[in-house]
């Protein structure tokens, strides 16, 4: 666990960049850093392993105060990301992951085998171990990035900003990889970020802070959309928070029509104004409409109980029949879940 | 043509105390001596300076100061005052004349590093030295180099000079040649000079292919 006690940094300019901040960042969770630029998150997390020095108060790893601890050492127990990665560009990939097991005084095979696991755990072809950063994408540096910081396993990661420099599509399959990872390795993760679609992907707890270094809010996404503690949070959150609190209610327990279903070639006739079609082995085709049997609509998927509410309406969103088909895993239709049955869900969900 | 051919076919030249090998190693010696002397301060000078940030102002006053000295007044000068019984008056201006090329690009190629790579190192738990050591220096060595190969280049042409005092060095040919009226040295010498000034050259771009790892020069092709 970390734990700030009401630090405060003043720069020699006389700018305050963080005041008094106080919090927890539990053990073996993503605790995100959000908020304008300019607002101290970079001072806050850079304080954690002394790149920068608090000017008051006190910083603790699991109790312990890292100002009573040597930086260096401090520094190779704690992986730290930065945007633009920050690779050795005289050094191949594989050396540039095993940098702080060498400092450790692994051995070299020990290390560099070390650095091909995590390579390999990041997502990345191990023919790239020996290229130099150059030779390597934006996204692919990124990826040796986090495998660097987290190649002497340490129980804690500071990133700062690691995927803004990337383009959005390489930046969400960064960020699911980054959550999947997390599921396996339960670090204690410091997240920073000005992008509060990014914080509330990833954060288990999100830390909104103003400018001038103060703490606006501290809670979980689904907290922070529903019950912002001021207008600065509210205004931050943007627009679409409504839609946005969708992504964290559950599809798990909806009542779903399985009475909707017709295999192919059905005529269509039936007292519903749309019937689902489906294979023999209960893959979706298309909606049938009773005003023109003849013709396939198109239809939207969700994945039932496992994709949240929100990609239940953007399934209904989809298709003209204004329904959404819930599969299971295997893609086989597992029912219906009707505009109706979906506007009781999204009720019960604003009321939360 | 045949001056060429009068001077090197020549068996003579290629013996004696004033023969070609004797006069090659006279200037290679004065020249590796200046240079590796001028190394041994301005390496050190510039690391520091470029790694702490402190002192650039020296490093630029230093430079500009030496590069207005007149190398030819100052070496007339230090013969006039030490005699020409040891190498000393035309090794100390030689290495004033190689320091100022050495200190500016070691300076400049450390302090030129990307800040964020500086950073990098910090944040992952190297030491200053290391920092320096394993990331700064090796990043600009290409700068480091190219600063070494200019030193050098004005060190072997100006070690020329030093004939004048008396000294050996392949300027001898020249200046022996031009006081005897033998064209066929001083065409000789000078072409000796030029072929010197190459393999000079040849040996820092060969350093350089050696040490300067693929990843800062570049030069590996995207597989
Ligand atoms: N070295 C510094 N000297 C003076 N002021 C600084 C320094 N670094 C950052 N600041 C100021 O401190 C504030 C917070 O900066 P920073 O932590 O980088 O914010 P963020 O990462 O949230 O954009 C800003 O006003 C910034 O200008
Ligand atoms: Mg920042």
């Amino acid at each position: 666990m970390i734990t700030f006690d009401a630090v405060t940094k003043r720069y020699p300019d006389g700018t305050t960049a963080v005041d008094r901040l106080s919090l927890e960042a539990p053990t073996g969770e993503i605790t995100v850093f959000v908020g304008p630029s300019g607002c101290g998150k970079t001072t806050s997390l850079r304080m954690i392993n002394r790149m920068i020095d608090a000017t008051e108060g006190k910083i603790l790893l699991d109790g312990e105060p890292v100002q009573g601890i040597d930086p260096p050492t401090l520094r190779r127990g704690i992986g730290y990301v930065i945007q633009q990665a920050g690779l050795f560009p005289h050094r191949k990939i594989v050396d540039n992951v095993a940098t702080v097991p060498f400092l450790l005084g692994w051995s070299r095979k020990k290390a560099r085998d070390r650095a091909m696991e995590l390579l390999e755990r990041v997502g990345l072809d191990l023919s790239l171990a020996e290229r130099y950063p150059f030779q390597l994408s934006g996204g692919q540096q990124q990826r040796v990035g986090v495998a660097r910081a987290l190649a002497a396993d340490p129980p804690v990661l500071l990133m700062d900003e690691p995927f803004s420099a990337v383009d959005p599509v390489v930046r969400t399959s960064l960020q699911d990889e980054l959550l999947r990872l997390q599921a396996e390795l339960n670090k204690t993760i410091i997240f920073v970020t000005h992008d509060i679609d990014e914080a509330i992907k990833l954060g288990d707890r999100v830390a909104v802070l103003r400018v001038g270094g103060q703490l606006a809010q501290l809670a979980a996404p689904k907290t922070l959309l529903s019950e912002p503690a001021d207008d600065f949070v509210r205004e931050f959150l943007g627009r679409d928070r409504g839609i946005r609190r969708l992504q964290f209610v559950p599809t798990a327990g909806l009542p779903l029509r399985t009475d909707l279903t017709v295999p192919e070639g059905h005529d269509g006739t039936a007292d519903e104004p749309w019937l689902l079609a489906v294979t023999p082995d209960d893959r979706p085709v298309g909606w049938i409409s009773k005003d023109r049997p003849g013709q396939l609509e198109q239809f939207g998927t969700f994945l039932y109980g496992q994709d949240p509410l929100r990609s239940a309406l953007d399934a209904a969103l989809l298709s003209p029949s204004g329904h959404a088909v819930a599969v299971d895993e295997t893609g086989q239709v597992a029912g219906v879940l009707t505009r109706k049955a979906l506007d009781q869900a999204m009720m019960e969900a604003a009321d939360g | 043509m045949t001056w060429l051919t009068d001077f090197f076919g020549d068996p003579a030249r290629w013996s004696g105390p004033d023969g070609i090998p004797v006069r090659m190693l006279e200037h290679l010696e004065f020249s590796v001596l200046a240079l590796v002397l001028a190394m041994l301060i301005a390496i050190p000078l510039g690391l520091l300076i470029g790694h702490t940030g402190r002192g650039g102002v020296v490093v630029v006053v230093s430079a500009n100061l030496a590069r207005a000295l007149p190398t030819l007044g100052i070496l007339v000068l230090f013969v006039l005052l030490l005699g020409t019984a040891s190498i000393w008056p035309v090794i100390i201006p030689l290495v004033l004349l190689a320091v100022p090329p050495i200190l500016v690009n070691t300076f400049e190629g450390i302090r030129g590093v990307d800040p964020e790579l500086r950073d990098a190192a910090y944040g992952m738990g190297l030491r200053g030295g290391q920092v320096l050591g394993r990331v700064l220096v090796p990043v600009a060595l290409p700068l480091i180099l190219l600063g070494l190969r200019l030193s050098a280049i004005q060190v072997v042409a100006t070690t020329t000079v030093a004939a004048y005092t008396g000294l050996g060095g392949l300027g001898r040919f020249m200046i022996d040649g031009f006081a005897t009226q033998d064209y066929s040295s001083v065409v000789g010498g000078s072409v000796l000079i030029v072929l010197f000034a190459l393999v000079v050259q040849l040996a820092f771009m060969l350093t350089q292919r050696v040490t300067v790892s693929p990843g800062v020069s570049q030069r590996l092709k995207i597989r």
